[in-house]
């Protein structure tokens, strides 16, 4: 008995410490990042450079996605480049207090411009009437607050989903012919989410008035690999006579890949796939001939952030939407960008 | 009739009659509504039809659903299952870089063991509520499985991996014969052995069974060790059919359809006996619910209403109060 109680407390430590040694890894990794930051910002501030820098601050949401941690490497990569500039960068874990506390702290430090990734649409507005009363501006980047509050900031960078919607609907319509009968299936994202809205939206209306495009089947496949193929491999037993997939993003359009390669058919080929994002997978599987076509939803925001930034230091009019530049991929195309893809 | 009446009455003793009924009438709606739902055809060397998907895309959840039948005959619950099938599949997708298929799916299994004891540590030893004793791995779970795919989804192109949730064997999905084989371990574990008594006895009666001389330590241990075991070889099936492993999604909200599962099988949440077969069809009922759903195409926004009664309809049936009123009211007409 003893020696099972011996045991298991063995075991106990060995997990906890697991669990310890896995995020002090994680903190030290960061610490040492930054602290790598703030030296070639010194150096570059010995360097001698008279002007005063435009300090930064960036309040990100967290590390949730490949597409976020691309984000975050955009700009950490324009601002830290840039020896006019110097970025504080603050991590706030999916969490809307940790991004309105270092909001607050850049106020404090007076930071010369705030960047801010909103986890959620509402509850910004004492934080960003503060900063405005400070007189620092603030701009948001791919994801928007709640409308009714343009005043409280300069401008929203970030990606048009309607447009995305139609690029992939003018590829297909490119593709096939307006006149051709075309049966669609829709592989919609998470239920209520704007871009799967948006996507939907935009896709809907460029095919509306064109009468052989029909979308025979929509559903949610909640923007995942598992539920895309889920969902396809139930359809594909009822009928096979589709000749395109439009996915939401790529990752369904990965997992519906999967699903008529079982099926027997040859994805790329007897059905066309369109995915939306241009992740990394998404551009393999064009080479790869599976995937027809990716059109991208930029997360590399950092240079048109630092171009904002500069715009409004001059006192240019900034539109209160600055689109994000995004394109469509195909083809050859794609397989020549492949190498360069970040994320 | 009085004959038919009573033998209605026998069958209805097994609780595994009432799951049944319920599939049945799943399936018959099918029949009418859904065309094409019942067709098999070979593709390819291997049978392809809804059917098939039904028990391929099933096999993580029945699998997932015999541990949670262990863990819940003690009155106990694990709801980290889904956290540990998103660890499994990302340390075997992990460790397929570099590292031959059977050491991935080692280390995958051991660390599903190792979640298990843990567990189990935390509701035998330290006495904690297994439902929060689980709540910590249920949320640190996704974190971990996080670090091990460093936040990416992890792919894998190694074909021995991908057969496990992809290939066929004599025409049926090989996953099919993994859940076969665990069903028939568990069930002998449960029938031929002292274990599986003492189980169901320490579930209905801890301080007796104690008192017997049973070691309700090294019961719970051992319940949610295999409970922990058998989500990280549902997790290898699952990642191996998508030939990836995504640390955030993968096996979300698993153990909530785990116990469905259970429950619906007809084991009581308050511990004792507990019914592997029903636990199986349970599972099955549940994906067949979802295929149809995408079958019949419901609408995106109305899936978890569709669902939700439906499973309430199915809770009903299993209540014996519910069919006594039904019988009581039908006994006042006829009189």
């Amino acid at each position: 008995m003893k020696r099972k109680s011996v045991l298991v407390t063995l075991l106990m430590l060995v997990m906890v410490a697991a669990v310890f040694t896995a995020c002090s890894k994680n903190n030290s990794g960061e610490t040492a990042n930054t602290g790598n930051k703030t030296s070639t910002s010194e150096t570059a501030n010995g360097a001698g450079d008279k002007d005063k820098k435009i300090v930064v601050g960036f309040a990100q949401i967290g590390a949730e996605s490949g597409w976020r941690d691309a984000e975050t490497g955009s700009i950490k990569e324009t601002f830290g480049n840039d020896p006019k500039f110097e970025l504080k960068f603050s991590d706030a874990q999916q969490k809307q207090e940790n991004q309105i506390k270092a909001i607050r702290s850049f106020i404090a430090q007076k930071v010369d411009a705030i960047g801010l990734a909103p986890v959620v649409e509402s509850g910004w507005e004492t934080v960003l009437k503060e900063a405005k009363d400070a007189g620092i501006p603030v701009f948001l980047l791919d994801r928007g607050i709640t409308p009714g509050n343009e005043d409280l900031y300069v401008s929203f960078i970030g990606s048009d989903f309607v447009l995305e919607g139609q690029n992939a609907a003018k590829w297909m319509v490119d593709e096939f012919g307006a006149d051709a009968q075309v049966n669609i299936v829709q592989l919609e994202g998470t239920v209520g989410a704007s871009a799967a809205n948006d996507r939907k939206k935009g896709f809907e209306e460029e095919i509306a008035g064109k009468a052989g495009y029909k979308i025979v089947y929509s559903q949610t496949g909640d923007f995942t690999r598992a539920k895309g193929k889920e969902v396809m491999e139930a359809y594909l037993k009822k009928d096979k006579n589709i000749q395109v997939v439009y996915a939401h993003n790529d990752d369904m359009a990965l997992g519906a890949i999967q699903a008529i390669e079982e099926a027997g058919l040859k994805p790329g080929t007897d059905v066309k796939i369109i995915g939306v994002d241009g992740i990394k997978a998404a551009f393999e599987a064009i080479a790869a001939g599976k995937l027809n076509v990716t059109v991208e939803c930029n997360p590399l925001l950092g240079p048109q952030l630092k171009q904002a930034v500069l715009d409004y230091k001059e006192g240019k009019e900034l539109p209160k939407w600055i689109k994000s530049e995004e394109d469509v991929y195909f083809g050859q195309k794609a397989i020549d960008a492949l190498p360069n893809r970040k994320y | 009739m009085a004959s038919l009446a009573s033998s209605v009455r026998r069958v209805t003793k097994y609780k595994i009659v009432w799951p049944l009924l319920a599939m049945a009438i799943l399936y018959l709606f099918n029949l009418i509504v859904v065309p094409g739902f019942f067709k098999i055809e070979v593709i390819d060397g291997h049978l392809y039809g809804s059917l098939v998907d039904v028990l391929n895309r099933g096999t993580p959840l029945i699998i997932m659903a015999i541990g949670m039948a262990l863990v819940i005959a003690l009155e106990g619950i694990d709801i980290s299952v889904g956290s540990v099938l998103a660890i499994a599949g990302s340390m075997a997708i992990f460790m397929l870089e570099g590292h031959s298929l059977w050491v991935a799916i080692l280390a995958s299994l051991v660390i599903g063991l190792l979640c298990g004891l843990w567990n189990g540590m935390l509701v035998s030893i330290l006495g904690i509520q297994p439902m929060v004793a689980t709540l910590i791995l249920l949320t640190v779970g996704r974190g971990i499985a996080q670090l091990i795919t460093n936040g990416q989804i992890l792919t894998t192109t190694n074909k021995g991996y991908e057969f496990i949730g992809k290939g066929y064997f004599l025409g049926l999905p090989f996953a099919v014969y993994i859940a076969a084989a665990v069903f028939i371990i568990i069930y002998l574990l449960k029938t031929k052995t002292a274990f599986g008594l003492f189980l169901e006895a320490t579930g209905a009666n801890r301080k007796s069974s104690e008192y017997a001389g049973v070691k309700p330590r090294a019961i719970f241990m051992s319940a949610y060790a295999i409970c922990g075991l058998l989500a990280a070889t549902a997790g290898i099936i699952y990642s191996s059919n998508l030939s990836s492993a995504d640390a955030n999604n993968a096996g979300l909200w698993y153990e909530l359809d785990a116990i469905l599962a259970v429950v619906i099988g007809g084991t009581s949440m308050r511990g004792g006996r507990f019914y592997l077969g029903g636990t199986v069809i349970g599972a099955i009922f549940i994906q067949s619910l979802t295929t149809t759903i995408y079958s019949l195409g419901v609408p995106p926004e109305s899936i978890l209403l569709v669902k939700a009664f439906v499973v309430i309809l199915v809770c009903l049936i299993q209540s014996d109060a519910f069919r006594q009123m039904l019988t009581f009211k039908r006994k006042v007409t006829t009189s």
